[in-house]
């Protein structure tokens, strides 16, 4: 019998809108021990299928319209919230996405991890806390008894993840849920944490549901997968044989998104550089020291973001810059655009000095500057249209009169693909890749040379993503764009960059072709970097892409 | 990378009008009330303070008796068809003394708010966008009025220089300030870091700009909110002042002073508390809701069914 | 921890510096004195008040030694009660208006915290709207309004508790902190309100929910520290209103408290008890803002560890 047995589900939300098909007839089933994989882009119903089984999701509006899921023989959607209330932490476990947010910061790390064991188990502290300390050390984390006190703002996000695994391990069940585990950590750490699940899994025996958008670590990890759009599925089968050999027109278009390989060819470029980068340094005040002694131990009292970079970019060329977070690389595309302050250094654009200007000088450079910011959420005012978005850049530098800016405006939508009959709207209207077209139009508004990208593709699903960096090649390409593309996400950047640079602890640690940094890279850090990503498998070669 | 959806269809567009509308800067108002006007709530609310507003404007010429004409003989009787809401113990209509009340009441409540919220709004925008060293000297010198104990400073003002009732407009409105400009400058503070802000600064825009189109705008929700509490806690406050004997002083009349004096008496003659207690809360329920109303209607974001 | 009281304490200072001396010269600024009302006092007695006082030396002296005596803990005698000093009306009239002050406290924290719990619960439904419109109508009736009608129901119609007095009668205290705590149970509950959304939509209370913890937990220990952190921020000014604002209610009720002998005094323009009760309220503020931004701290851990390094 299988350990976990979905058929009919189905889950609507009832808003003041209409009804969301959420999970529309999604069957499915785990035997003790398998891990499934569940793969799909954002509302494609993922999530909320395992999270309705433990009745996690918010009702109302959510609802459970039909179905049974058979855990152990019990039907979890028909067991009542007490008993449900039982099995969650005890025979099921969750692994959440974003370690930050989902422990609580005002409760030690060891009084969260004993919860499972002390609310289900009837376990006193003491043998609690002996069963704890050893969960901890079994995820990797180093003098466990100490850290059994700590709060969670006192561990990185990789330590807060393992916090997370053995928080839902400790009362040792028969089914763990991992809903994109790995999705805000960084790609080294990424790598740790798909090893340690892995390990985990096999020393305990536990099956396990892996939820992500991310098809190369479904790949590594999953023996069976299920891939899921608009709340149905779409397909399933034996993992590497459903990757190789794709039955739906979906799943195909899921695999083509997949960043791979590298530019079709590198872009003729001027050999003069359009900007040139002189041991840029940005360092800022490291609160935590006190005033006097960081003005008596600079080095000390600062934090040093971007330390002594050097770089230039040349006319048409797209430079990509690659670290993980905290490296500084997307201080070092501010402070280039002086939205983050110069501590030491100098910048030259078409070989004038431009770091010391004030903001009135900067005028006219802004318009020939330009950048494009990771979250398109976050970089349109929420209370302007897409017309006053992006026609503020073309009145502010006088590109437009109040008769032609209409026309242009709705020349600059066609460019980047969005609908003319969207121009009075706002941005929560759009989608994240609409949004994220909106401030690519407002970023090449003024007709710049130079476009900073910082993370543009990282908040968006893949297909979407696919979308947007051709549209970015497109509009680099008509508009002979030079281009300084940021990214923690290799394979994007191998996609779109002619030349890379490495970043680690605001330093450059390696620069080079694309290709050749790829298949020869000189430094360690730049090597574990490239061999973290992990690796889409598959059986055959997918021959019929 | 092709585009799928992107009919060459302009012809649903005016255009005139779309960019008369963008470039006044007005859209955002012009949407607002397109979104208030279908809360029922807030608009019912929004009626009753314009018609209040309204008699408050009119009432020397309107008002049914003169404020201050007595009728001993008739003393305190109940509301009749000569006298609706009744009369109190000196034989005046309480009609009348509610309609002029009310002109007190919110003359007090919208201009001490009014005051409150142009030094308020002013203070915070320019700490929280200036931020650093000129922010720490603004916001110190809001921590010294905030440990002024303001109930006692109003008293003595009201002691030192008389009853006078511009003096205590502006006094009020010096109290009230203080916490606007507090909600203000955290909302500037955390919107400076929103990267649309930091895009707007990267197009080249001048400060004013980003000021009054990106900023300001983004602040109005929590203001609105907080100025529908203010004028409310205003009048309470000249009601306690008249309860003090320091506020509006008989014959005149406000609404705090007429349920002062209905208290003293709510057993024997219950309307002359029941009418003016009624006036006062009908005014800062409507208040709330279209407070939140406007909230709402601002936003763009919230739901627009 | 100790570092960042220490600052705060010495940012006091400033503060309290500017209080003493506006005050001082605002009162000083007003026409008429504190011996005006007595009439037909000869010219040698009134110089002799006056001399008693230090009233006929120059006011930067007067202001000098009132600094002087300050510093000492000192706010001088009561020029409208002789032979009584401001220490000894302050000392007189503080127990009960602290006591009530501290009663009405209670009220509005356990009223305001478990509406605002209740209310969160089921956001936008009745178990919102009633309690939340009780709020609204708590923070829109005016003391001296909500109190007499108090007296009248529970009073005088029910007779379940005495009318008046503080500490005659068991359960004299009850109305009187009911009227004082009410109006503060409401904001408190708004504050708690919204704390409690925003915290019951963190990502953590959907871990604490998957880990099949019972709703009580979740609630509890896990959301409610969260949640109540706007109220702790709210209950330093709170509290120092509570103690200013009792003026009605003691009036009402009663009660032998602070808040008559200062509002006399501003009438009486006696100039000492005016300084006395203007810088111990502001001594209470900045004390009350200090230990609810200290309980604050404590009860963030993130911020205990920012206050540490100092």
């Amino acid at each position: 019998m299988a350990l976990l047995d979905v058929s009919n589900l189905k889950v609507h939300f009832h808003t003041r809108n209409g009804v969301t098909r959420a999970v529309d007839d999604v069957s499915f089933s785990l035997d003790a021990g398998e891990t499934l994989g569940i793969v799909g882009e954002s509302g494609s119903g993922k999530s909320v299928t395992c999270y309705s089984l433990l009745g996690l999701i918010p009702m109302p509006p959510g609802k459970i319209e039909s179905g049974t899921a058979l855990f152990n023989g019990e039907d979890l959607l028909n067991c009542g919230e007490k008993r449900l209330a039982q099995i969650r932490g005890d025979d099921i476990a969750v692994i959440f996405q974003d370690p930050m947010t989902c422990l609580n910061p005002y409760l030690t790390i060891g009084e969260q991890l004993i919860e499972p064991l002390t609310y289900h188990r009837n376990i006193d502290r003491k043998a609690a806390k002996e069963r704890a300390v050893e969960m901890l050390r079994e995820v990797g984390i180093k003098a466990p008894e100490r850290r059994y006190d700590s709060y969670p703002h006192e561990l990185s996000g990789g330590m807060r993840q393992r916090v997370m695994i053995a928080m839902a391990l400790i009362a040792e069940p028969k089914l763990l849920i991992c809903d994109e585990p790995t999705t805000a950590l960084d790609v080294t750490i990424q790598a740790q944490i798909l090893k340690l699940i892995r390990e985990l899994q096999q020393r305990h025996g536990v099956a396990v549901i892996f939820v992500t958008h991310d098809l190369a670590v479904v790949s590594q990890v999953a023996d069976r997968v299920l891939v899921m759009n608009q709340g149905k599925v779409v397909e399933t089968g034996n993992t590497r044989q459903l990757f190789a050999n794709p039955q739906r027109a979906y799943t195909r278009k899921l695999i083509a998104a997949i960043p791979t390989g590298s530019k079709a060819q590198p872009r003729v470029q001027d050999e003069a550089p359009l900007l040139a980068v002189e041991h840029l340094k940005t360092w800022f005040r490291d609160y935590s020291v006190g005033y006097f002694s960081a003005r008596r131990h600079p080095e000390v009292g600062h934090i040093k973001a971007v330390d002594d970079i050097s770089l230039h970019i040349n006319r048409h060329e797209i430079l990509g810059i690659v670290g993980e977070s905290g490296s500084g690389k997307s201080t070092l595309g501010r402070a280039i655009l002086g939205l983050a302050p110069v501590t030491g250094g100098q910048i030259n654009y078409r070989g004038e000095r431009i770091d010391q200007l004030g903001n009135r000088q900067r005028k006219p450079l802004r318009q020939q500057m330009q950048m494009i910011f990771q979250d398109p959420y976050a970089s349109l005012n929420p209370r302007m249209t897409i017309f006053e978005t992006l026609a503020e850049p073309l009145l502010v530098h006088g590109l437009a009169t109040r008769k032609t800016v209409t026309a242009q405006v709705l020349a600059l939508m066609d460019d980047v693909g969005l609908a003319r009959n969207y121009i009075r709207k706002y941005p929560h209207e759009f989608s994240g890749g609409q949004r994220q077209r909106i401030a690519v139009g407002r970023a090449i508004a003024t007709k710049p040379e130079f476009i900073v990208a910082d993370e543009p593709v990282s908040a968006l699903d893949v297909t979407i993503q696919a979308q947007i960096l051709d549209l970015i090649l497109d509009l680099v390409d008509k508009h002979n764009l030079t281009m300084m593309f940021i990214s923690h996400d290799l394979s994007v950047v191998r996609y779109i960059a002619d030349r890379v640079l490495v970043m680690h602890h605001g330093k450059v640690i390696e620069e080079g072709k694309t290709e050749s940094l790829w298949t020869a890279p000189a430094e360690d850090y730049t090597r574990q970097l490239l061999a973290a990503i992990p690796r889409f498998e598959v059986d055959a070669p997918a021959h019929n892409l | 990378m092709a585009m799928t959806e992107s009919p060459l269809d302009t012809s649903n567009i005016d255009q005139e009008q779309l960019l008369a509308s963008a470039e006044k800067g007005t859209s955002l108002w012009a949407d607002a009330w397109v979104r208030l006007r279908k809360n029922r709530l807030a608009l019912v609310g929004l009626a009753i303070l314009v018609f209040l507003t309204v008699v408050s404007i009119l009432t020397p010429w309107i008002a049914p008796y003169g404020y201050e004409v007595q009728d001993l003989a008739l003393g305190a009787s109940a509301p009749s068809r000569e006298h609706w809401f009744g009369t109190d113990i000196f034989g005046r209509d309480l009609l009348t003394r509610v309609m002029y009340g009310g002109r007190m009441s919110l003359a007090v409540g919208f201009v001490a708010t009014g005051v409150a919220l142009v030094i308020g709004v002013l203070w915070g925008t320019v700490a929280g966008y200036a931020g650093g060293r000129v922010d720490a000297v603004m916001m110190r010198i809001v921590d010294i009025l905030y440990a002024l104990p303001f109930m006692i400073f109003i008293i003595l003002l009201m002691v030192v220089f008389g009853r006078n009732i511009l003096l205590l407009f502006l006094a009020i409105g010096a109290v009230e300030w203080l916490t606007m400009a507090r909600i203000v400058r955290s909302q500037v503070q955390s919107l400076r870091k929103q990267e649309f802000i930091e895009a707007a600064y990267s197009l080249g825009l001048s400060r004013w700009r980003i000021i009054h189109r990106h900023l300001i705008p983004n602040t109005l929700g929590p203001v609105i909110v907080y100025t529908t509490l203010t004028i409310p806690s205003v009048m309470l406050l000249e009601a306690f002042l008249s309860f003090l004997g320091l506020g509006v002083q008989p014959p005149a009349s406000s609404w705090g002073l007429l349920i002062n004096n209905g208290v003293e008496t709510m057993e024997e003659y219950p309307w002359l508390l029941i009418f003016p207690g009624l006036a006062l809360s009908i005014t800062l329920f409507s208040l709330n809701f279209l407070g939140d109303g406007l909230r709402d209607a601002l936003d763009p974001r919230a739901s627009k069914d | 921890m100790f570092k960042f009281t220490l600052s705060r304490i010495l940012q006091a200072i400033p503060v309290m510096l500017v209080v003493v001396t506006v005050t001082f010269f605002l009162v000083r600024l007003a026409p008429g004195g504190p011996f005006d009302a007595e009439k037909a006092v000869p010219p040698e007695v009134l110089r002799a008040l006056e001399a008693n006082y230090n009233l006929d030396l120059p006011v930067w002296q007067q202001f000098t030694h009132y600094i002087g005596d300050l510093l000492q803990g000192d706010f001088g005698p009561s020029f409208r009660y002789p032979g009584r000093s401001v220490n000894e009306l302050i000392a007189a009239g503080l127990p009960a208006s602290a006591e009530l002050g501290f009663y009405a406290l209670l009220v509005a924290i356990v009223i305001g915290i478990l509406a605002g719990i209740i209310s969160s619960l089921r956001p936008n439904t009745a178990q919102d709207y009633i309690p939340m419109s009780a709020a609204m109508i708590g923070i829109c009736m005016p003391s001296f309004l909500l109190g007499p009608v108090l007296v009248l129901i529970f009073g005088i119609w029910l007779e379940w508790v005495p009318v008046s007095g503080w500490g005659d009668i068991p359960g004299d205290k009850i109305l009187p902190a009911l009227t004082m705590g009410s109006a503060y149970a409401a904001y408190i509950a708004r504050l708690s309100r919204g704390g409690m959304l925003e915290v019951l939509s963190q990502d953590y209370i959907r871990t604490a929910r998957a880990k099949g913890l019972p709703e009580r937990v979740v609630i509890f220990k896990h959301a409610l520290r969260g949640g109540i952190v706007p109220v702790i921020a709210y209950l330093g000014p709170a509290f120092a209103g509570l103690l200013t604002g009792s003026f009605v209610v003691e009036t009402i009720f009663q009660i032998p408290g602070l808040g008559r002998f200062f509002v006399q005094a501003a009438f009486n323009r006696d100039y000492t008890m005016i300084m006395g009760s203007t810088i111990f309220f502001a001594l209470l503020i900045i004390v009350f803002n200090l230990l609810s931004d200290i309980v604050a701290v404590w009860i963030n851990p993130r911020l205990r560890h920012q206050t540490q390094g100092g």
